[in-house]
């Protein structure tokens, strides 16, 4: 029984790195309707510039903000760019743009970076957690910085004029432009929001998994399937669904006889499929009713 | 959690192709295939492997074409097919001894059967929930294949070394009353050649049947195909299982010319790169198939010899360009093409 | 009176199909229209074309400004409020969610007072203010969106077949909230319709379209005492 409430532990401690991954999916998701396969590479890009700018010596917290703000800026101009073009084309061409994107940044960090591993601080230190030898204070603090994300954005969806437009726009985004919504735009924010989201869950992530350009392309997988599991409408259900993912994983792991660690990814997916299956909106989405 | 259900009213995803556009018209048909026949034989032999592997890709993207732009199924899952029908061929013929052409219609039936019965499960999932679904197939295919348990038929790790076919004695018999030989590439070439009309051919007749037009039925209105009586969990399933025949088949026939078998070779990667040329070549758009093919397989060199260090950024860059150009892909370029041949004719 | 909205040679293609041939007509300020006609005339199409939601040739212009040049939310923030076709309502959101959305674009003075004016105008709403708007009955929804749509404080109003749907009554009880609203916050009115002898009544100037082209025009009680016209077109 120890070894379960172990393992159930540490899948939760694993599983903000996932739930913090899948904010950020469920905001591009609320954004464009669909999502985007290169939001973990820009996510590494982030966490690369803000390595960058502490190698140059600036303190953590203020790369930790210009970074943000980088992030922010360059979503949008990602979007404005190269998918604003592509509104009018098919779903899967922008999958396509979006794999390229994948490929694009991934070299170039791969360029200027290398691909050797890099340590990467974190501002909450690592001892043990209350004495925990499960959870250390940076998981602790993973577990609180993405709290407080899914806090912040609950207020901002449903308290503020901005936030309320967003929605809008991604509901119905006929009926928004014949508010006065340009849609247009709501969609770069979206992407701004989802790409600085990103950044920080990088951040977070890369003292974990140490900073090298594929560091989150597992993580990735991990998010995207927290996200649906948890219901892609829901940014609650994204957070709770990273930890029940890192919570699988590790049972999978675990108690699974014959699984190492190359089939514990495939398991977890098919694990979050036969929910799927029975609930096809995931756990805490909207029921999608469909009409002829 | 609300009590409000999003009511959706989807315009379909993936854009149907006009009937008369499914194909090319006669005269290019006859013109690539006049290409296709007697290319090969003023070239090297690695050109001809590499024509040979431009028709076994061009033969997979063509499955997906008809899964996706047949059916409307979305799947990253078709290099798990790919591998199954490799992986039947090399062990039937490195350990059942079975001549490598009858191993092809044993890798499509087993890969029907798996395709299938994927399908079932499949069945209650679309759009990003299949495509999770199939992405979990394609990672988990090469774990599987390098399980322990399977090592002695597997090979394992390392995989299994095929054994190339010699072109059949009456061939080199005829051949050599012209004092021709034919060697071993160029017999695969067109080995290969035949069994790419004919399942092409198949195919076209496939989207212009009944069951084609249920597939598509299916991919435009799934409720409205179910409300006029196409029985949709038949036709997915049977579309997953047709597609995954044709991946199969195109898995051995690599698997012959490339002369081996490895899990690495069939990982995610494959998957995604199928789907970028079924996109490059027009999804639904089955000649463009082998346009698609082309692109997978000569753009990344092409990008490597651009710059070694950014080969990946350079590749993206021109898929970028490929999809701002003609977004599309390459049946809009032959739309725009026969919109110019018919201004020129009058 | 000066014209409000003006429309001259206004042809509206859906990809290569032609919907609407030369049309040509004006709104005078604080007048209520009714443009009717038979289904698939392009009635719905004259609407979307002046929101430019549909590819046009021709001029509109809305108190001397063109509109063919802006995008359809920049048509709107000049003052028109446009009630779709099936409401447009998002039905995911609050009913007060709704009625804030129609007022996005405007400063945050106002507003809250403006949202009482809506529950005095359709207390019905008030009574579900918190409610989802997905889970309103047909008439309510057009009544959210009528009242959305004077969140905005708009000076033209185009409705889509308001009537669409909803039991006679309760179109009684619309037509005439939208006749007050036209008299007391000098709302200029378009109305497109099918259910001809509402629409005529509410109204001051009548427009039949057929097949795209205007095919009659007149004072509204004119047309409505023309047997022929009656008969001819509007089937009744």
């Amino acid at each position: 029984m120890e070894l379960l409430t172990n393992q159930i532990l540490a899948g939760i401690a694993t599983g903000a790195i996932y739930a913090c991954m899948a904010l950020a999916v469920v905001m591009i998701y609320q954004a464009i309707d669909h999502l985007n396969f290169a939001q973990g590479e820009m996510a590494m890009f982030s966490t690369f510039v803000s390595w960058q700018l502490m190698q140059w010596g600036v303190p953590y917290w203020g790369a930790f903000v210009i970074t943000l703000v980088f992030s922010f800026a360059g979503g949008i101009a990602i979007e404005r760019l190269l998918f604003k073009p592509l509104a009018k084309a098919p779903i899967l061409t922008h999958v396509a743009g979006f794999i390229a994107l994948f490929a694009i940044i991934n070299s170039c960090a791969g360029l200027i970076w290398d691909f050797t591993i890099k340590q990467y601080p974190t501002p909450f230190g690592s001892a043990p957690f209350l004495g925990s030898q499960l959870i250390s204070t940076h998981q602790a603090g993973m577990i609180g910085v993405t709290v407080l994300l899914l806090i912040a954005l609950y207020v901002f969806f449903r308290f503020t004029r901005m936030g309320l437009a967003m929605r809008a726009a991604a509901s119905v985004p006929e009926s928004a432009r014949l508010v006065g919504i340009n849609t247009s735009w709501m969609i770069a924010l979206g992407w701004g929001m989802a790409a600085a989201i990103g950044s920080i869950a990088g951040m977070l992530i890369a003292p974990v998994v140490f900073l090298e350009p594929n560091m989150m392309v597992g993580v990735l997988i991990y998010g995207f399937a927290a996200a649906v599991l948890g219901g892609l409408t829901s940014p609650f259900g994204a957070v709770i669904g990273g930890f029940l993912v890192g919570i699988i994983e590790n049972l999978a792991g675990t108690y699974i006889p014959g699984v190492g660690n190359e089939l514990k990814l495939p398991i977890a997916l098919a694990l979050i499929i036969t929910v799927l299956v029975v609930k096809p909106a995931g756990l805490f989405g909207r029921p999608i009713v469909k009409r002829v | 959690m609300s009590a409000v259900q999003e009511v959706v009213t989807e315009a379909p995803a993936i854009e149907a192709v006009p009937k008369r556009a499914m194909t090319l018209g006669a005269g290019t048909s006859l013109a690539v295939l006049a290409l296709l026949i007697l290319v090969p034989l003023f070239v090297k032999n690695f050109i001809i492997f590499q024509m040979t592997m431009l028709l076994v890709y061009g033969l997979a993207v063509l499955a997906l074409n008809i899964l996706t732009g047949g059916s409307g199924q979305f799947s990253l899952g078709q290099s798990a097919f790919y591998a199954v029908g490799a992986y039947t061929s090399a062990i039937l013929m490195e350990h059942a001894g079975m001549n490598y052409a009858l191993t092809l219609p044993v890798a499509g039936l087993i890969c029907f059967l798996f395709g299938f019965l994927f399908g079932q499960p499949a069945l209650r999932l679309s759009g990003v929930y299949l495509a999770l679904a199939t992405f979990a197939l394609a990672t988990a295919m090469p774990q599987f294949l390098k399980l322990g348990y399977f090592e002695y038929w597997t090979g394992g790790v390392q995989g299994l070394v095929v054994t190339k076919p010699d072109p059949p004695e009456i061939v080199q018999g005829v051949l050599s009353w012209f004092h021709l030989k034919m060697s071993q590439d160029m017999w695969l070439y067109y080995f290969t050649l035949v069994i790419t009309i004919a399942i092409y051919i198949f195919s076209v007749n496939l989207l212009r049947s009944r069951s084609g037009r249920a597939f598509m039925a299916i991919r435009d209105n799934e409720i409205a195909a179910s409300a006029m009586g196409v029985d949709v969990a038949l036709y997915k399933t049977l579309a997953f299982g047709v597609s995954a025949a044709v991946t199969g088949i195109a898995g051995g026939l690599g698997a012959i010319a490339v002369q081996f078998v490895a899990p690495d070779g069939y990982t995610i990667t494959l998957a995604i790169s199928l789907f970028l040329g079924m996109v490059v070549g027009g999804v639904g758009w089955l000649p463009g198939s082998i346009v698609g093919s082309a692109f997978i397989i000569f753009v990344p060199n092409i990008a490597e010899g651009i710059s070694k260090g950014l080969s990946g950024a350079v590749f993206g860059v021109i898929l970028f360009l490929v999809i701002f150009l003609v977004p599309h892909g390459a049946r809009q370029v032959a739309m725009v093409a026969q919109q110019l041949m018919g201004r020129f004719k009058k | 009176m000066t014209a409000l909205l003006n429309i001259r040679a206004l042809n509206a293609y859906y990809g290569q199909v032609q919907a609407l041939h030369g049309l040509e007509f004006s709104l005078n300020e604080g007048s209520v229209t009714t443009l009717l006609g038979a289904n698939g005339a392009g009635k719905t199409t004259t609407l979307r074309a002046i929101c430019n939601m549909v590819r046009t040739t021709g001029a509109i212009e809305f108190d001397g400004a063109p509109l063919s040049s802006r995008s359809t939310e920049n048509i709107v923030r000049l003052g028109i409020a446009h009630v779709p076709q099936g409401r447009g309502t998002f039905t995911t959101m609050t009913v007060e969610e709704n009625l804030q959305l129609g007022a996005i674009t405007r400063s945050k003075s106002g507003v809250a007072s403006d949202i009482e004016r809506m529950y005095a105008h359709f207390p019905v709403l008030k009574q579900r203010h918190t409610q989802q708007a997905g889970t309103l009955s047909g008439g309510e929804q057009q009544m959210l969106a009528v009242a959305r749509a004077l969140m905005l404080r708009p000076r033209l109003m185009l409705l889509d077949e308001p009537s669409f749907g909803l039991a006679p009554i309760i179109v009684r009880d619309l037509f005439k909230i939208l006749g007050k609203i036209n008299r007391e916050d000098k709302v200029t009115i378009l109305v497109v319709e099918q259910n001809a002898q509402l629409a005529l009544e509410i109204a001051d100037q009548a427009y039949v379209i057929e097949t795209g082209r205007i095919v009659m025009s007149g004072k509204a009680n004119e047309i409505a005492d023309n047997e022929d016209v009656r008969r001819s077109y509007l089937g009744y």
